[in-house]
């Protein structure tokens, strides 16, 4: 099962969005969330951070994460920043995500 | 040299006052007086100059006749500059001298040296005339060395201008050749970088490849910096972050052709080897992108 979300988000939401999400993934038994951001066109630190936590916390929920649709901007400003969401599977774009987490489970099963 | 300048210093000391003080002439006068003097002695003023620039080895990429020619027209703009007291004319010419030996590798100092030595020539020329008569010699000076510092900076101006408008044509150039982003298969792009990298260049390099990733959906892309010699701190880090920002758009960047100049600048920058997936050569570097996206080259019959 997959989760996704997208929006342009204040620090509030983010952190909202966070206990939503690590709490939903068992609750709906998911295996992966996918996050999209794709509507986000600035990321700042605390956005990035969250994300980064939001996929190590799911990860330790027993799920995996995927980050897909930064922008082409929007990631070398975070690279500039040092914000480089180091150890979380990122894709294009939904489908990519999809493809990413279908090939995944195939060489697990 | 110092008596030469000392006199000047009179000179300067003396001021205008000094021009109207002694009633005789007014500047224009003097100017008249001395463009007479220039135009009578042309041709051994011209040729004398010629000979100096000879000695000074300056404008080595012309010929002599070449040389006696340009000295020739020069000569009369300057004179014409100093009659006119009009600097347009002069301009129009420095620029369109510029233009023709721009090209043929005539450098800024040299261009400068051949008007001062020419300044040289006719204040010279002027201390012989007027040697018997002192003060006539410094108000002639008073009217000739401004003028002259004008003729001076104008020409040099004007090279430097050619000269900066030569080099952004150029630049422009570089920036339209610049880097194409190329899809060699599904999925997989590559990047040839050819040339110096200077900051401007790989902050369209990455925006170029950001926006080839998107639209061409890439999982691959293999940079190939075989062409380029070096590149400093700056454009190395830029390189790193570039890579990084190309995986979070979810594709694998390789790099490929590191000479070992860049080698030892990335290592010197401190690149965390676990990020930057290096090849040797562009070969590999599309063998090994192949392999990622699961392609297989396979010869289906004997080459013919």
């Amino acid at each position: 099962m997959i989760a996704t979300f997208q929006a342009a988000l204040s620090d509030a939401d983010l952190n909202q969005l966070r206990s939503g999400l690590v709490r939903q993934v068992v609750k709906f038994r998911s295996r992966a969330v996918i996050v999209d951001v794709t509507a986000m066109d600035v990321m700042d630190s605390f956005a990035s951070r969250t994300l980064r936590e939001i996929a190590h916390m799911i990860r330790l929920r027993g799920a995996e994460t995927v980050i897909v649709g930064i922008q082409p901007e929007v990631a070398f400003a975070m690279v500039q920043l040092g914000l480089t969401l180091e150890g979380v599977a990122t894709a294009l774009d939904l489908e990519e995500g999809l493809a990413y987490l279908t090939q995944k489970f195939k060489n697990i099963n | 040299m110092a008596r030469r300048e000392g006199n000047s210093k009179d000179s300067a000391a003396r001021g205008q006052g000094g021009v109207e003080l002694a009633g005789g002439e007014a500047p224009s006068e003097l100017l008249r007086e001395l463009v007479a003097h220039l135009r009578q002695n042309r041709t051994q003023l011209r040729e004398e100059w010629v000979v100096r620039i000879t000695e000074a080895r300056l404008l080595t990429a012309m010929t002599k006749d070449e040389i006696f020619a340009e000295a020739t027209s020069v000569y009369d703009s300057y004179v014409e500059a100093l009659e006119t007291e009009t600097f347009e004319a002069l301009q129009a010419y420095a620029r369109n001298l510029s233009e023709r030996i721009i090209p043929r590798g005539v450098e800024t100092h040299e261009v400068v040296g051949i008007v001062l030595l020419l300044r040289d020539v006719l204040a010279r020329s002027l201390f012989a005339k007027y040697q018997t008569d002192f003060k006539k010699l410094n108000r002639i000076l008073d009217a000739y060395e401004p003028a002259a510092n004008r003729i001076a900076n104008t020409v040099a101006v004007g090279f430097v201008q050619e000269r900066e408008r030569v080099i952004r044509q150029q630049q422009e150039a570089i920036r339209e050749l610049s880097t194409p982003v190329l899809q060699v298969r599904e999925r997989l792009l590559i990047l040839p970088i050819i040339g110096v990298i200077d900051p401007q260049r790989a902050r369209q390099l990455t925006e170029q490849l950001l926006r080839g990733i998107r639209t061409n959906r890439a999982k691959v892309v293999v940079i190939d910096i075989t062409g380029v010699a070096a590149m400093d701190v700056t454009v190395a880090n830029h390189l790193v972050q570039t890579v990084e920002a190309s995986r979070l758009l979810g594709a694998t960047v390789i790099v490929t052709g590191l000479s070992p100049e860049i080698a030892q600048t990335l290592v010197t920058i401190g690149v965390d080897l676990g990020k930057m997936n290096t090849v040797g050569d562009l070969q590999g570097g599309i063998e090994q992108a192949e392999r990622l996206l699961g392609y297989k080259v396979v010869t289906l019959a004997e080459p013919r």
